[in-house]
């Protein structure tokens, strides 16, 4: 079978006459005797996208992105070059700015290879662009369009996409080691505007994961998407003003795990750690949550959105426990702030693409199920807010302070759901939220896959994921102050 | 030095590439074609705690290719320049198009609205730079800020970056335009902390001109005042209060407007602003304008992303809209013509009332002075507006404390009519430029 490797070489060797000797040649640039890690990151990403709106097929998009990155870490510091030429001249060239973050003169070398392939890969490596025909993509948008339309008189517009990307890396490092991956991601999503008695509301619903395009026909995702966006923007029209000031939440499952990467994951990522910038810096062992609490990042499940089966750096991905019943047990790592920090790196080591550099990031973050049933939970509550659905959110790491905004909230009055409530934003400190969860359903539940992370200008995908959770206490940003 | 090497040799082969590409998809029957050349380089360095902590290199290309076959467009780009990739990109985008649907409203932008005038815009001005130097200014920059005050304790870091770049773009209708333009920036964010409490901020200067950035002194004491001065920060109860967004925040909420009344916002009927061209959004006292002409201005452009000129223009006066924001497509939807605004809006001024900053914290008495929002609580169809703030709270005009794990809600349409008073402490830096904006009433919620 045709291996990981085998495609980078397709990729990246045969149409540039590129060879291990020549790989030698770079490391002899780039390496000196300060040099702690050094990589090469070969990329090469094919993206297909098809856009819905009004009716018909408004947008189609092809593009090719490829090249190279070169890094040279001395401790510390970082020298970073990059080139959307792969040749040995632009390579050298790359080499030679990257090593001047050193003051030592060249020294070392490279010369033997190992190549390691995806101990345990994740997902397929079949080209998802040509898992469908033009024809069969161009009909899920429009199946969507018109089972939207169906669903209710009250649907203005439509607008369906679907985006897929092949991307093939190849990471080699100064030990020698050269490891190869092959991604696919596909995405759907739809998003509907409906107007009843001149008031409008909006809606989004989609999905998505590291498989071919007719995981979409299979699944009847036109159905499920289209329904699922109808449904929250009907419910949006009859949406009252959101409560203001400090309330019980509660959570629902799945998607508003958003919670956990805004709230902990950022805080935990290992740079910020060994900064000492996070509002979690020096707490590991210390309790962050409440007893009974397991959060956990893990880039090993099976073609998740957030997956990979090694990370940008090379190093195989991992199931890594953040807070174990309550108490906080580790941080995210790539290999240079693991190495400062004196530990591995936890396969989180992330880029966007061959022209950022790797930094600690997180893949799929979700919290372990508990034992009460969700509707248990909601009963429990005299008076609050039961939030299901989220447009997203933000942290400031430094101060710990995290918002973020509902997009389909109801209220809970006498342990009973009332009144679907508009947008807000609900706001909290990292640190302690997790301190004020009181209860912890059984129903854990990752997101549709359809999660884009943030940080420091870089997108990566990533992946969500809870069950029903009951807080004590949040700031809730509605404008309803009675 | 941070510049294109040979950059006029770059402008000749551009242009001849642009020609190829054109006649090649005249050559497989596209009726029409556009499409974007864009090269760039830049060095960027980071300094944290007194030593360097990234270098790094820019390069980047790219080519971005419409072609249109009556009303049926595609689209395809790629970085790779070399004969062989770009006929693999047009090949693509004429695949693309082979698929999409008729539109009746698709097509080059009209060929009479093609810019004509290239007004001299002044925005190339590349920088005597190497990485030493800019190390150097880096560290000069975090210096400052961390020997500012006692409490600051950590730091970010400290940045340096300058970008040289050029664009051209090209259509059917024989229309081809070459920008040559220089963006460069000094950033520091640092670290204060006092018993619990800690705290971040920043501040950083930019601009096309090396020589109009402010100091590495002013850069590093402004991110030390601005992080020093939010500790010990804490909530407020939930209550309704007026707002004075400063500059920096004010320059969202003129975002807004340009996004509810851009074109497509507009034609898709998913603005809280719908159909108000000559409706009062604002009050009487409110003008701004929409200026691209501004030498060395980051906004400036004579011609748009589909090569229509663009114009200098009111887009509010008196408080009344005067015009949306269009590219030919929805301009052509809404049965209007292009505002030369398919990339959007360029330089935005926003006239002041004629009040200072102190003035402004005078008249609001007591309230909420937002300094920093966070999330993306904003619903662009209803205008609901509820998002996460920073800032302090004032009583009888003067700061009492600062405030964090508060947020702010409001309509859009309720706020825009609600401005009591634009500062002239207008920010200079980004293509909005306003004072601070003070609101005369939102919801405050906190613990
Ligand atoms: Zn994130």
């Amino acid at each position: 079978m045709k291996q990981a490797y085998d495609f980078a070489r397709e990729a990246f060797f045969a149409p540039t006459g590129l060879s291990e000797q020549h790989l030698e040649q770079v490391f002899s640039q780039l390496l000196t005797k300060d040099t702690t890690l050094a990589d090469l990151y070969f990329q090469s990403a094919r993206y297909e996208s098809w856009g819905l709106e009004e009716g018909i097929i408004k947008s189609g998009s092809y593009s090719i992105e490829q090249g190279v990155g070169v890094r040279s870490v001395c401790g510390e510091q970082t020298g970073f070059a990059y080139s959307g030429e792969i040749t040995l001249p632009a390579l050298l060239e790359s080499a030679k700015a990257a090593r001047a973050i050193s003051r030592a003169g060249q020294s070392g070398s490279v010369n033997a290879w190992t190549v390691r392939t995806p101990q345990r890969p994740l997902y397929g490596m079949d080209d998802p662009l040509n898992s469908l025909s033009e024809d069969d993509k161009i009909s899920f948008l429009r199946q969507i369009d018109s089972i939207a339309r169906a669903t209710s008189p009250y649907v203005q517009q439509v607008m369906a996409n679907m985006v897929a990307v092949h991307e093939i890396i190849l990471v080699v490092d100064e030990t020698g080691r050269m490891t190869a991956d092959v991604r696919p991601l596909v995405r759907a999503n739809v998003s509907v505007i409906v107007e009843r008695n001149g008031q409008t509301e909006s809606a989004t619903a989609g999905g998505g994961g590291r498989f071919n395009l007719d995981f979409f026909l299979n699944g009847n995702k036109a159905q499920e998407y289209a329904e699922e966006a109808v449904r929250k923007a009907l419910i949006n029209l009859d949406a009252e003003a959101a409560p203001a000031g400090n309330m019980t939440v509660v959570l629902g499952n799945g998607w508003p795990g958003v919670l956990l990467h805004e709230a902990i994951g950022h805080g935990l990522e290992g740079d910020f750690n060994r900064k000492g910038t996070s509002a979690f810096a020096g707490r590991i062992g210390e309790q962050v949550a409440a007893k009974g609490i397991t959060v956990v990042d893990d880039g090993t499940l099976e073609q998740r959105r957030g997956s990979l089966s090694v990370d940008d750096e090379g190093t195989q991905t991992q199931c890594t426990t953040l807070i174990e019943d309550g108490i906080l047990k580790g941080y995210l790592f790539d290999r240079q702030n693991a190495t400062l920090m004196g530990t591995q790196s936890t396969g989180n080591g992330r880029r966007q693409s061959y022209a950022n550099l790797p930094m600690p990031r997180m893949t799929n973050t979700y919290m372990r199920a508990g034992e009460y049933d969700p509707a248990e939970i909601i009963a429990s509550v005299d008076k609050g807010i039961y939030a299901v659905n989220f447009s997203g959110g933000q942290v400031d790491i430094t101060s710990g302070k995290f918002v973020f905004s509902a997009s389909e909230a109801y209220q809970i009055e006498n342990g009973k759901l009332g009144k679907p409530l508009k947008n807000a934003t609900l706001i909290g400190n990292g640190p302690d939220v997790l301190t004020r969860v009181s209860m912890v359903g059984n129903d854990l539940q990752l997101d549709t896959g359809i999660g884009v992370c943030g940080k420091d200008g870089q997108s990566v995908p990533v992946g969500v994921g809870q069950p029903t959770l009951r807080v004590d206490g949040l700031t809730v940003g509605g404008t309803a102050t009675a | 030095m941070i510049e294109l090497e040979n950059r006029f040799d770059i402008a000749t082969e551009f242009q001849a590439m642009a020609e190829h590409v054109l006649a090649a998809a005249k050559a497989k029957g596209a009726t029409a074609a556009e499409l974007d050349l864009d090269k760039g380089t830049g060095l960027s360095v980071e300094v944290r705690m007194g030593q360097v902590d990234k270098l790094q290199y820019h390069r980047d290309q790219g080519i971005n290719l419409t072609v249109y076959f009556g009303h049926r467009k595609g689209y395809a780009s790629t970085g790779d320049f070399s004969p062989p990739a770009l006929a693999d990109t047009l090949d693509a985008a004429c695949r693309i198009a082979r698929y999409t649907s008729e539109d009746a409203f698709n097509g080059l932008a009209d060929a009479e609205r093609m810019a004509t005038e290239f007004p001299k815009l002044d925005l190339y001005h590349p920088w005597e730079l190497d990485a030493d130097m800019a190390i150097d200014m880096a560290l000069q920059t975090e210096a400052v800020a961390r020997e500012h005050d006692a409490r600051i304790t950590n730091s970010e870091g400290a940045s340096v970056d300058s970008y040289a770049g050029m664009s051209l773009y090209a259509n059917s209708h024989g229309f081809m335009g070459i920008n040559h333009s220089t963006r460069h920036s000094l950033s520091c964010s640092v670290v204060a902390q006092e018993g619990e409490s800690m705290q971040r901020d920043y501040w950083y200067s930019v601009s096309r001109v090396p020589s109009l950035l402010e100091s590495a002194d002013s850069v590093g004491a402004e991110a030390a005042q601005r992080t020093v001065r939010r500790l010990n920060a804490r909530s407020l109860s939930t209550r309704e209060a007026p707002v004075l967004f400063v500059p920096q925040m004010a320059r969202g909420l003129i975002g807004q407007l340009v996004s509810a009344i851009s074109g497509s916002s507009q034609y898709r009927k998913a603005s809280f602003l719908l159909n108000s061209m000559g409706q009062q959004a604002f009050p009487d006292f409110v003008q701004l304008r929409e200026d691209p002409f501004i030498r060395q201005a980051l906004g400036s452009r004579s011609y748009d992303a589909e090569g229509v000129a663009t114009q200098a223009r009111d887009i509010v006066k008196d408080g009344i809209i005067q015009g949306y924001f269009l590219g030919s497509y929805s301009a052509r939807k809404l049965g209007m013509q292009s505002t030369g605004s398919a990339s959007g809006a360029s330089n935005l001024l926003l006239a002041d009332t004629g009040k200072s900053f102190p003035d402004l914290l005078a008249e609001m008495g007591t309230g909420l002075m937002v300094t920093e929002l966070i999330g993306n609580g904003i619903n662009g169809i209803t205008g609901d507006y509820s998002r996460g703030a920073v800032g302090y709270w004032v009583e009888n005009g003067m700061i009492v404390h600062p405030v964090e794990e508060v947020t702010i809600a409001g309509n859009l349409k309720d706020m825009f009519k609600g401005i009591v008073a634009i500062g002239d402490d207008v920010d200079e830096r980004g293509s909005i430029r306003t004072g601070s904006i003070l609101i005369d009433k939102m919801t405050i919620a906190g613990q």
